[in-house]
């Protein structure tokens, strides 16, 4: 089993053969960890640099113990403690890391269409970790497989994606992955935050939460960016959560049996009340404990060919 | 000393002057004969120009010069010599520069740096001080000094109160103000608001922020009858507000950039930041209008929008990255292959979009070629099959998109000011 692709920039152009490979791989990985405490060494003598120029705890952390788990060297850096706040260029910085002979980039960066840019430059494989409003593929990997691991299947299912649509970089990773495997996309979320076009890539947008969970079989929330949107994008915390909050109530009236998912973390009592981040629909921490076995498939896969 | 061209072509729509093979003799620059087989001493130098055409020197009114403040990027001697190489006799540059061109100083320090340049500059002086569009700028004295217009480029002058103001004094010099047409509160980030912005996950650029200021501008040029001219157009909807104004007699007139009839906002795909640009590539129906609007004169003139940057600063994320492209050296390329040799324009409105209008635009007299008068000429091998080749440009820039890229027709040489660039040599004349 190899994949087409080389690196891992965003699900809008991997082939449905490669998700399924990945998908596939994740189940292995997973299954051994849930038996086993022994290290795999698929990427042993394999040298990894976690490059994040933006804050992030879980997807470092899960890229690093998917790394630790099959046995590769692993490189940590980030902006803070990098030379950047010496002024010295993205490009500099990318390429001193790669004199050291790197066999893998794992990337996260503020700014959209970093990865891509890398893999003009370097002869690292590529794996994005987020990139601005673009994409996070091993997120949208992570959210398929779980739905999987939930529902059984992909194709056929209905499936919304909820919040800031606009300012996500999870939404548009879910659009083309779950698109591939042949489910049905759709948005929700106020006006504002769904930009401009998204129907033309097939997906239906909704404006009323209650709507949205009647007709699909998962909704996928993402966090409410409160500090940034608060008061320009949507009125209020208040109305956000009056309009388009997801509650237990909301859920008994609409569709008892909806998949929950979130990326985190979540703002507990706005995008989902207590009660729904702690119930019986949500699958929140098994997202997480996908998130390494997901990560390990991905690495395993790109580092061997 | 003397010059003779020999079997060349003289076109000039101004003139109505189209006459095959003829002769043309240039004595310390200024034409001195015109005719058939002008009898030519052994010492006189000579070029046999055969094929070739010549039209009066092509006239770029929306060039960034950086200087004075943005030397690496360019100067004002390899600003003039890329305009030469290009096949421009005169430019019009703008006043975003550091310290603003806002004020007599200003205006004569760039006069003099230009002035043993083939190349003319004409200076875009800015319309509000400081470009802040708060205070009307000294337009007196700056017309007076050699401002051919006012403009705010890079942006749109700030508030309507002040433009109001704007165009109602500087309408005592019957001079045009050139308006970069976007509303500041929706400034972008270099891709056009849609499916490729949406896809990107970049900051989009909405084309109504175009649009807004287009109207808001010709409505003003109409209420304070004075003219307003749309700095690089990019959309459809910009296309036929101009269209229909022109219609109802508001004094508008327009011009548009050759990378906005030649790409569209699928080139941004790969992130590329040699094609972020302000304002930025459009849809493909947008392309389609401007050049209708090119066709049905709508859009008056081609006009570079040359906005040299630095590679380390155009290597930076797409986001953080500059906007603009270097534009004088494959201007006319992309128009004779793009316009003429597509049968969307004929030599004669090239030569218009090119030289004639510009000039008209900004009330500066056009080339005539005619025994007596100075020589401002662009040669054109209007069928010479070229492919852009960045390191051979004097731009002291290499941000264009364009590398590689092959086209049919060029200008291979002008003259202006007492002096000749061909086969990548200035001269004397």
């Amino acid at each position: 089993m190899s994949l087409h692709i080389k690196h891992l920039i965003g699900l809008q152009n991997v082939p449905k053969e490669d998700i399924e490979i990945i998908l596939k791989s994740t189940k292995k990985f997973k299954e051994h960890f849930q038996t086993s405490k022994e290290k795999l060494t698929d990427l042993s003598g394999k040298t990894i640099a976690n490059i994040f120029f933006e804050d992030s705890t879980r997807t470092r952390t899960s890229f690093e113990l998917a790394e630790k788990r099959l046995s590769a060297d692993v490189l940590n850096f980030s902006s803070s403690s990098s030379s950047l706040s010496k002024g010295e260029s993205f490009k500099d910085t990318v390429k001193n890391i790669e004199a050291m002979n790197i066999d893998m980039i794992v990337v996260r960066h503020s700014s959209a269409g970093i990865p891509f840019y890398l893999t003009k430059y370097s002869q690292s494989v590529i794996i994005n970790a987020g990139d601005g409003a673009h994409e996070h593929p091993t997120q949208g990997l992570l959210d398929i497989y779980t739905i999987k691991e939930k529902l059984g299947r992909i194709k056929g299912l209905n499936i919304c994606i909820v919040g800031d649509i606009a300012h996500s970089r999870v939404a548009l990773s879910n659009l083309f992955g779950l698109k591939t495997l042949g489910a049905n996309v759709s948005f929700c979320g106020p006006s504002t935050m769904i930009p401009r076009d998204i129907e033309k890539f097939g997906a239906k947008v909704y404006n009323n939460i209650d709507k949205a969970i009647r007709e699909n079989d998962i909704l996928n929330v993402l966090r409410i960016q409160l500090e940034r949107d608060a008061g320009k994008n949507f009125p209020s915390i208040r109305e956000y959560t009056n309009y388009f909050g997801i509650t237990e109530q909301r859920i008994k009236n609409n569709n008892e049996n909806i998949l929950i998912l979130h990326p985190g973390p979540i703002n507990r009592g706005v995008e989902l009340s207590p009660e729904v981040a702690d119930g019986n629909n949500q699958v929140i921490l098994d997202q997480v404990t996908n998130g390494v076995a997901v990560r390990m498939a991905v690495l395993s896969l790109l580092g061997k060919n | 000393m003397k010059i003779v061209l020999k079997n060349i072509d003289l076109l000039n729509p101004y003139q109505k002057l189209n006459n095959k093979k003829n002769d043309l003799e240039i004595i310390d620059g200024i034409i001195t004969k015109i005719g058939k087989n002008i009898k030519v001493d052994d010492d006189v130098k000579t070029f046999d120009l055969d094929g070739v055409i010549a039209a009066p020197g092509f006239f770029d009114m929306h060039v960034h010069l950086r200087e004075p403040g943005r030397e690496d990027k360019e100067t004002i001697v390899s600003g003039c010599r890329s305009a030469a190489r290009g096949g421009f006799t005169g430019i019009g540059c703008m006043p975003n520069t550091t310290p603003t061109i806002d004020s007599a100083e200003v205006i004569s320090s760039i006069k003099q740096k230009a002035s043993n340049e083939l190349t003319s500059v004409f200076v875009i002086a800015a319309a509000t001080k400081n470009r802040e569009g708060e205070l009307l700028s000294s337009m007196f004295e700056l017309m007076e000094n050699g401002s051919v217009a006012f403009s705010d480029d890079g942006v749109a002058i700030k508030s309507a109160a002040i433009l109001k103001r704007v165009m109602e004094y500087s309408k005592m010099f019957d001079v045009p103000i050139i308006e970069h047409c976007e509303d500041n509160s929706m400034a972008g980030g270099g891709v056009n608001e849609g499916v490729i912005s949406t896809q990107l996950g970049l900051k989009p650029a909405p084309s109504i922020a175009e649009y807004l200021i287009i109207m808001r501008d010709i409505l003003m040029a109409e209420y304070t009858n004075s003219k307003v001219h749309i700095a690089h157009i990019s959309t459809k909807r910009g296309v036929q507000m101009v269209r229909d104004a022109k219609k109802m007699g508001v004094k508008v007139t327009a011009e548009v950039a050759p990378h906005h009839f030649t790409l569209d906002e699928t080139r941004l795909l790969t992130y590329d930041t040699n094609f972020k640009m302000n304002p930025p590539l459009r849809e493909r129906k947008d392309v389609e209008e401007i050049i209708k609007g090119l066709q049905d004169g709508t859009i008056d003139c081609v006009a570079s929008d040359h906005a040299p940057h630095t590679i380390e600063e155009k290597n930076l994320p797409f986001d953080q990255a500059p906007n603009g492209i270097i534009g004088l050296e494959t201007e006319v390329g992309l128009t004779l292959n793009e316009l003429y040799h597509k049968q969307i324009l004929s030599l004669e409105q090239i030569i218009e979009k090119l030289s004639i209008n510009p000039r008209l635009i900004l009330n500066i007299p056009v080339p005539q070629i005619k025994k007596g008068e100075p020589a401002n000429l662009t040669l054109l091998d209007i069928n010479k099959s070229w492919i852009v080749n960045i390191s051979e440009f004097f731009s002291k820039s290499i941000n264009s998109p364009y590398a590689g890229t092959e086209l049919k027709g060029n200008a291979i040489g002008v003259i202006n000011n007492k002096k000749m660039f061909i086969n990548n040599n200035f001269f004397n004349i």
